[in-house]
């Protein structure tokens, strides 16, 4: 009761704005509320087109259809059916997503026809060759990381960014830390900045593009990320969302890998 | 390719048959399905044996053959109904046996809700570990193509499945049976007898027109993946007796039927994998045991680049003992497999089996990388050495190969 009570006490004092927030508490909230922004989609499809070039500017193709069904409770669910190079064509990746618990991951190798379990000890590991690790493509779950906001500024086209610092609470991590542009207004996660082991720049994604479907949910058609170690980069382009087109739990049954 | 004997002449019309069946069944099927998707591969492999063969009438140093696999999906209903058709044929220069044509998959899958139903020609992959797969019994195996075992012939097959939230039941009903693929006399990887495949004899009387039945549930528990089947029928694996063709002695396939229960269990801790696979056969006046287990150990990150290293090791068992027909009895699996995670998804798997009883060891080694967008280089290759010569290995003991094969994908 005594517990309850101070606790009231603190939350009208802060509502208040008598007491003053740490960075760490307002860049939690800011990832919070983006995560609210983005609850009840339900699921979604996408199809998603990756080019990976490399510092003499040669290109490779890779074409990847995405579903992912909301997780209640839990993290997200994700199949990811690979139709491109072709030597890839009917692979297929399985993932449970989780706070700080590692993923559950299983891949179907369709010249086997073997469903297998994999470990995620390497998501530092870059996904299909690309700029982009695992851990990069993963569901972002507010847990998955510890904040710190650093200032507001502006961003994107004449929008206003939180600028806020992420540090990965999970393992094996391939990031020091991750520095965040999300929109004040919609939550959108315009830049993010990584840094490697080292704690030096590795990475800049930049998200452009963003349209809103379903009424409430905001989705970027490209995503580039440039690596400024290597001077490769890759090339994201989403099309062909759709929201709430009734997937549920059987669609991401191990069976569901083999279809 | 002279053909100057009557069997080869036969076997040339009996491929061009096989052939011929296959196209025409393809152009009636899917005339009539539209918006049918093709992809596939053609495979050109050369193969180079390092010494001279232990039998005579094998051939000397190698050969090169040519496969081809396309695959034919239609999916409508929003993906729950589906059509496939997966033909495949090999060409090889120098095996007539290993020049052979199968229906990988031909086969109409529905999934509805809860269920999932399957009928036609195709295979099924149970298992965990990497050295062996000892519960995968669904197909038999397609003997000529490798010597891993795991190249399957098609198995008509009736599934039915029911889904749970994390995991399945899978009911199979197999209507008839296909016999395994052996090297013909020209061919390594044999006997010194060769197998009259054709001469296959069965415990049961309805021969390879039994029907088995096979029922297995698999389950997944957070880091722990579970599987248990039973499976009632006739044995994918034959006993070899001694029998004569044209006055020569050969060895005959002969197929029991079997009961077998089996269990395989992975647990995936983020850097540790541990697996097992045991199955236990009951037949006629002989029952035994079996089982496979070990780990796989995955290291840091080697470079920046992503370069991944994994540690395997697997232990197998076989109450028969060396008498078996099986050469893993008592013996050790180690092995590494090098990912650089690169563009052309560059990897290596190598690994050597020893046997604790007799010290025999083979080494074997794979590799592949993309090259281009649609194409793919595989490397394999296994060194038997200190082979026992009680060991059932020693009838390869003279097959130490590399192979290069290039895969165009379509």
């Amino acid at each position: 009761m005594k517990i309850k009570l101070l606790l009231a006490t603190v939350l009208t004092v802060s509502s208040l704005g008598l007491y003053a927030e740490t960075p760490a508490e307002k860049g939690l909230k800011i990832a919070q509320a983006a995560d609210v922004s983005d609850q009840g989609f339900s699921d979604f499809t996408a199809n998603m087109v990756m080019t990976l070039k490399n510092r003499a500017g040669k290109t490779s193709r890779r074409i990847i259809r995405i579903k992912t069904l909301e997780g209640k409770g839990d993290g997200d669910k994700s199949l990811s059916l690979f139709d491109e190079p072709a030597d890839v064509k009917g692979t297929a990746m399985l993932t449970f997503s989780h706070g700080l618990k590692p993923d559950d991951q299983w891949l179907y190798l369709p010249a086997l026809k073997r469903v297998k379990r994999i470990n995620s000890r390497n998501k530092s590991g870059p996904f299909m060759g690309s700029e982009f690790a695992f851990e990069d493509l993963g569901s972002q779950e507010v847990e998955k990381y510890t904040y710190k906001y650093l200032k507001e500024e502006a961003c994107g086209s004449g929008w206003k960014c939180h600028v806020v610092e992420r540090t990965p609470a999970y393992k094996y991590s391939g990031y020091t830390k991750q520095v965040a542009w999300i929109d004040t207004k919609e939550y959108r996660p315009v830049k993010v900045m990584y840094y490697d082991r080292k704690n030096s720049l590795l990475k800049t994604l930049n998200a452009t593009g963003f349209k809103q479907y379903a009424g409430k949910h905001w989705r970027p058609a490209t995503m580039a990320m440039q690596n400024h170690q290597t001077g490769k980069s890759t090339i994201l382009q989403w099309t062909n969302y759709k929201f709430k087109t009734g997937l549920n739990n059987r669609d991401f049954n191990k069976k569901s890998l083999a279809r | 390719m002279a053909l100057n004997n009557h069997k080869q002449l036969k076997q040339l019309k009996k491929h061009i048959k096989t052939s011929l069946a296959v196209s025409i069944t393809s152009l009636i099927l899917f005339s009539s399905v539209t918006a049918a998707e093709l992809s596939g591969n053609v495979s050109l492999e050369g193969r180079l044996f390092t010494t001279d063969p232990a039998y005579p009438k094998q051939a000397k140093s190698g050969g090169v053959s040519l496969s081809f696999l396309p695959e034919f999906k239609h999916k409508w209903d929003g993906d729950d109904q589906q059509f496939t058709f997966t033909p495949f044929y090999r060409w090889d220069e120098k095996d007539d046996e290993r020049t052979h044509g199968d229906i990988r998959q031909l086969d109409y899958l529905v999934s509805k809700g809860d269920w999932e139903y399957q009928i036609g020609i195709s295979k099924k992959f149970w298992g965990v570990t990497e050295s062996q797969h000892l519960v995968d019994i669904i197909n038999q195996t397609d003997g000529v193509e490798d010597l891993d075992g795991e190249d399957k012939l098609g198995q008509p097959m009736f599934r039915v499945s029911r889904l749970m939230d994390n995991g399945s039941v899978d009911f199979f009903v197999l209507p008839y049976f296909r016999e395994r693929t052996f090297a013909g006399q020209n061919g390594r990887f044999r006997t010194p007898l060769i197998v009259d495949a054709d001469a296959a004899t069965y415990e049961s009387s309805s021969e390879e027109k039994h029907i088995d039945y096979a029922l297995r549930w698999s389950e997944s528990f957070d880091e722990l993946d579970l599987g248990v089947h039973v499976f009632k029928g006739t044995s994918r694996d034959p006993d070899l007796t001694l029998g004569l063709k044209n006055g020569d002695p050969v060895l005959v396939p002969y197929y029991p039927q079997i009961t077998q229960f089996g269990l395989d269990l992975q647990h995936t801790a983020e850097d540790i994998i541990w697996k097992l696979e045991a199955i236990h056969r009951k037949r006629k006046g002989d029952d035994y045991s079996a089982a496979v287990g070990g780990f796989e150990y995955t290291l840091p990150a080697l470079t920046e680049s992503g370069t991944e290293l994994g540690l395997l090791a697997e232990y197998h068992r076989d109450s028969r003992g060396e008498v078996a027909n099986a050469p893993f009895q008592n013996d050790l699996f180690f092995g590494a497999r090098l990912a650089l995670n690169d563009e052309d998804s560059s990897e290596l798997l190598a690994g050597v089996f020893v046997d604790l009883d007799n010290s025999t060891k083979s080494l074997r080694l794979e590799a592949s990388r993309r090259i281009g967008n649609g194409m793919k280089l595989n490397i394999e290759g296994q060194v038997f050495t200190d082979v026992d010569k009680e060991d059932p290995l020693y009838t390869f003991s003279k097959d130490d190969y590399i192979q290069v094969e290039l895969q165009k994908f379509f």
